[in-house]
């Protein structure tokens, strides 16, 4: 199925209105997980800050899942030369560098009244910054080299090469003794949480992936678009060059 | 009897081994940045001679990162320029190989002679003569990771703008987890504890790098000579 959207005209014919149907999800699941935050009963121990958690989790959460998408669109374009997987793989990055930010940012708003420090460098967070910084990396790389393919497949090398730190961030509650919390939903005894925290918690991550999903197909088909557009603005040129007895 | 003439991948590293200690000496130049930023230490933290053994390890050892990072640029980029890597791409050994024996080259020539540095500085800072020892390993193993990881930027930003800082910003991140195992090693080592985990793991990750890094650094450089 992969394969077939490879194709860019199927995929724009997919696509299409994948994203109106995406980004009403998102609002919808918004709008919802919203209301059940400010609802939810209040933690017995750390009081109304627990709603900072509705932000917080599924923020960090797309941050790992965009880095995940990004690398997986590096591995295709890199190997197959898909030039969709390339604009797949660009269209990703500042998305997941906002979300990684968003973590970092409601992280420090929470971890004041929890933990008296805004930052403290143990091992969750440290993984954290260093995967908002391969994300600025990767934007970096792709920014300054000028050919489009050569920036796409140094950055997509790079990506590879960060995706090391995906299992870092995910473990490094388990493998270090921090002060960040160890896991509590993707556990294999299952959610250690309440379900009345649980429940706002899990529509906040679908209306998160909804909303990165929708962004996603959109700034790719963006990307298509523009291409598209740099190759008709191009034509003329290149056919001056290719036939110059005809022109 | 003939003379032998060495492998193409030999006579590569003879060649850049000779190349870097060849006019005014590229290792000479880093040195001397890590001793000037060395110097900078107890003018900038304050130089009260327990505060200054507080953050001597720590700092010899960020000052060591900071250098190796600074001579990246030029590892592939005199190459570039001047054709010989376009030259290296046609010959019978791989672009990674190519990479690997660069890689381990520039950490002879700069990484060897720095890592020689680190502990004279951390105890010329105050830290006591008993981490000379594990701060000289620590500085080894490390500038292979560094030398091995600095290769994947260095390859990468070939042809871009802005080349140096870039190649600082694309490495950085890659480079945290070996600041942590060594400047653990070499914290434990002041305090008289057990350092050999530290180090142990140090190694570990500069092994990893040595193995995969030379395979994002060719597949850089094949992308650079398009």
């Amino acid at each position: 199925m992969l394969t077939g959207l490879a194709n860019p005209a199927r995929f724009m014919a997919v696509s299409r209105p994948l994203v109106p149907v995406l980004a009403a999800a998102a609002v919808l699941l918004l709008a919802v997980g919203t209301w059940l935050s400010f609802t939810a009963p209040p933690d017995y121990q750390q009081g109304n800050s627990v709603r900072m958690m509705f932000v917080h989790v599924p923020a960090a959460y797309m941050g790992l899942f965009a880095y995940a998408c990004m690398g997986g669109a590096s591995f295709a374009g890199l190997v197959w030369r898909h030039a969709l997987a390339d604009a797949a793989a660009k269209a990703a990055a500042p998305l997941g560098a906002g979300f990684t930010f968003l973590a970092l940012v409601t992280g420090c708003l929470w971890g004041k009244p929890m933990w008296g420090a805004w930052w403290v460098w143990d091992a969750r967070l440290t993984s954290v910054l260093v995967l908002f910084l391969l994300y600025l990396g990767y934007l970096a790389l792709h920014a300054a080299v000028e050919d489009e393919t050569r920036a796409a497949r140094a950055s997509a090398v790079l990506a590879l090469a960060g995706l090391i730190n995906l299992p870092v961030v995910k473990f490094s509650v388990d493998w270090w003794n921090t002060l960040h919390q160890p896991a509590s939903l993707l556990r294999a005894d299952g959610p250690s949480v309440a379900p009345q925290i649980l429940t706002p918690l899990l529509v906040m991550s679908l209306a998160y992936t909804c909303l990165f999903g929708a962004l996603w197909l959109l700034r790719t088909r963006a990307e298509v678009w523009r291409r598209r557009a740099r190759s008709v603005r191009r034509a003329p040129a290149m056919r001056a060059t290719l036939a110059p007895e005809a022109a | 009897m003939s003379a032998r003439r060495p492998t193409p991948l030999l006579a590569l590293f003879l060649r850049d081994m000779q190349l870097a200690w060849a006019g005014g000496g590229g290792p000479l130049l880093a040195g001397a940045f890590y001793l000037g930023v060395a110097a900078l230490v107890p003018l900038s933290a304050g130089a009260s001679p327990e505060r200054l053994a507080a953050v001597a390890p720590g700092l010899a050892w960020l000052v060591l990162a900071l250098a190796s990072l600074l001579s990246l640029e030029r590892l592939f980029e005199p190459d570039w320029e001047d054709g010989a890597l376009d030259l290296l791409a046609q010959g019978r050994a791989p672009l990674a190989a190519v990479a690997a024996v660069k890689a381990a080259a520039h950490w002879c020539a700069t990484g060897a002679p720095l890592a020689l540095l680190a502990p004279a500085a951390a105890v010329a800072l105050g830290a006591p003569v008993r981490i000379a020892g594990p701060m000289l390993a620590a500085a080894l193993l490390g500038g292979l990771a560094f030398a091995y990881l600095g290769a994947i930027g260095a390859a990468l930003s070939l042809g871009a703008r802005r080349g140096g800082l870039l190649i600082a910003v694309l490495v950085l991140p890659l480079l945290v987890p070996p600041v942590i195992f060594g400047a653990a090693a070499v914290e434990a080592a002041a305090h008289g504890g057990p350092w050999l985990p530290s180090l142990a793991l140090l190694a570990a990750y500069a092994l990893l790098a040595v193995a995969a890094a030379p395979f994002a650094a060719g597949a850089g450089l094949r992308n650079a000579l398009g």
